[in-house]
């Protein structure tokens, strides 16, 4: 074969190579099966206000993902249905109320600190109605986290024994959960990661594979227009 | 580059000595380029003077590009000389050029100079890092401790990295814990970096200070502030997902300023405090419940 075929294949090669990694890492960065929700908007006052509501479940199930026995944040639409998505659209300068229903157990936070909430009005969340400023860490199940909000909400899991206990999302509120609210406002228009940093990737290296180094389980964006 | 006839040179006439021009020529562009360098380029290069060491890490890269300015312009007057004065005229028959003979004297200098600005280069950096580290992180047992001040003077800091965001702690008040961090103006500041999972790196660069965080270690990193400034902190070490994110902003601020910020970070830490863990060098977090 000639010297100038070979350089020919060879760059075709690469060329090709490029293009497939080049898909790769564009289906991972539109984060697959996790297209944005904007959820909706009413005016209070004359102002943006929010209901954001989440469950977060020990498996996300075969419905709703590819990988049904990992642990995931899920989204209501208005319908009151779940949704497997974790980039939320919220309006800028808005005030924000939060509901996350826990379903999963407590895994414990390998930073005691961040069981403190902070970065939403107050410091203060409701557990189950019971106004908390801060909880257990050894009970948290999961975190909700702006980190640059500033804002972090540590969940308690759901007891150990407790019974009716759900298998696989969606979930029901007629099962074992535990209701956390809180406030939070957005500022200026940006593009904000949140992430959960309880290490609740069971079944994975010090919890910390799978789902929590996969975008669109326990961790997104919130896109503030 | 010795003496050699050219094709300008006319049997008879005084032949071209190239090498006499090429030196001249190079003298001259850096008497002039290295001040103008040094006095003009320095105070701007990086990374700025957000505190004693970013200002000597500024003074280290005037010197190290002041040094290397003769170099550059040797390498510019002997590309522009080779390309004007040697270039073949359109259409002259190809001609082969004079021999290359060896030049000791020329390799003597050759040698003698590029060692020793090597040398001078190696010596000054470690005199430099010797000072007080230059910003850098140098493990649990520093070497190079900053003159003129006892490490109980010091404010020392604990930056603690986890995947992804970094908090801090302030053991002489109580080991408050933080999410951002905030540094009084002109104080001598310990930072003890370590990680709770990975390893990170924690990097502030105005301040000109990096620091590796790894877990079960105390790498600590001296520095000295100036004037209230914010500066920005990133993880310089790939450490996952997340890495791309794990940025903050960080604040000097004035002595009054942080004493009122401090006091308010322990009042928020209250309902925590007695889950925290005493002040360690560093942390070895239990074995999760699910994750093992």
């Amino acid at each position: 074969m000639r010297v100038g075929v070979k350089l020919l294949l060879v760059a075709a090669a690469v060329a090709a190579a490029g293009v497939l990694i080049g898909l790769y890492v564009s289906k991972l960065t539109t984060l697959q099966g996790s297209a944005s929700y904007t959820v909706p908007v009413k005016q209070v006052n004359g102002k943006p206000v929010v209901d954001l509501t989440l469950e977060t479940v020990a498996a996300v199930g075969p419905k709703l993902s590819p990988n049904p026995d990992w642990v995931s944040y899920l989204v209501q639409n208005q319908q009151g249905v779940w949704e497997h998505r974790t980039v939320w659209k919220l309006p800028a300068n808005a005030t924000i109320h939060v509901t996350i229903y826990n379903f999963d157990s407590a895994s414990g936070l390998r930073n005691p600190y961040l069981a403190r909430p902070e970065g939403i009005d107050g410091n203060r969340i409701t557990i189950n109605g019971k106004p908390s400023d801060g909880i257990n860490p050894n009970d948290a199940s999961h975190t909700f986290a702006i980190p640059a909000y500033h804002l972090i909400v540590a969940l308690p899991g759901v007891a150990d024994n407790a019974k009716n206990q759900c298998g696989y999302a969606p979930c029901s509120l007629s099962m074992a959960h535990e209701t956390v609210r809180f406030t939070f406002h957005t500022g200026a228009p940006g593009h904000f990661r949140w992430q959960c940093f309880v290490p609740c990737a069971a079944g994975w290296v010090y919890g910390w594979g799978g789902p929590m180094q996969t975008i669109g389980y326990m961790d997104g964006f919130i896109d503030v227009t | 580059m010795s003496a050699v006839p050219t094709a300008a040179s006319p049997a008879g006439a005084q032949p071209t000595n190239h090498g006499r021009r090429v030196f001249v020529a190079w003298i001259v562009l850096s008497v002039i380029a290295t001040p103008l360098v040094a006095i003009f380029l320095g105070p701007i290069l990086p990374p700025g003077n957000g505190s004693e060491q970013a200002h000597g890490q500024v003074i280290d890269n005037t010197v190290l590009t002041a040094t290397i300015t003769p170099v550059i312009c040797l390498l510019v007057v002997f590309f522009a000389y080779t390309l004007t004065q040697f270039r073949a005229a359109p259409g002259a028959a190809l001609a082969d050029g004079p021999p290359l003979r060896n030049h000791a004297g020329i390799q003597v200098w050759w040698v003698v100079l590029t060692t020793a600005t090597v040398l001078f280069l190696a010596g000054f950096g470690t005199f430099e890092l010797l000072q007080n580290g230059s910003g850098g992180g140098q493990g649990p047992s520093p070497v190079a401790v900053p003159s003129g001040v006892r490490q109980n003077q010091m404010l020392q800091v604990q930056v603690i990295g986890q995947q992804w965001n970094w908090t801090y702690r302030y053991p002489s008040y109580g080991g408050v814990e933080t999410q951002q961090l905030f540094l009084p103006e002109h104080t001598w500041v310990a930072l003890n970096v370590t990680s709770l999972d990975v390893i990170h790196s924690f990097w502030a660069y105005k301040l000109g200070v990096k620091a590796d965080a790894n877990p079960g270690v105390d790498n600590i990193a001296y520095l000295q502030t100036r004037g209230p400034l914010s500066f920005d902190i990133r993880c310089a070490e790939l450490c996952g997902l997340w890495h791309g994110y794990m940025y903050q902003t960080g604040h000097v601020v004035s002595q009054s300023q942080f004493a009122s910020w401090i006091k308010q970070q322990q009042q928020l830490d209250k309902p925590v405090a007695r889950y925290l863990p005493k002040y360690q060098r560093f942390y070895y977090p239990d074995p999760q419940r699910r994750a093992g």
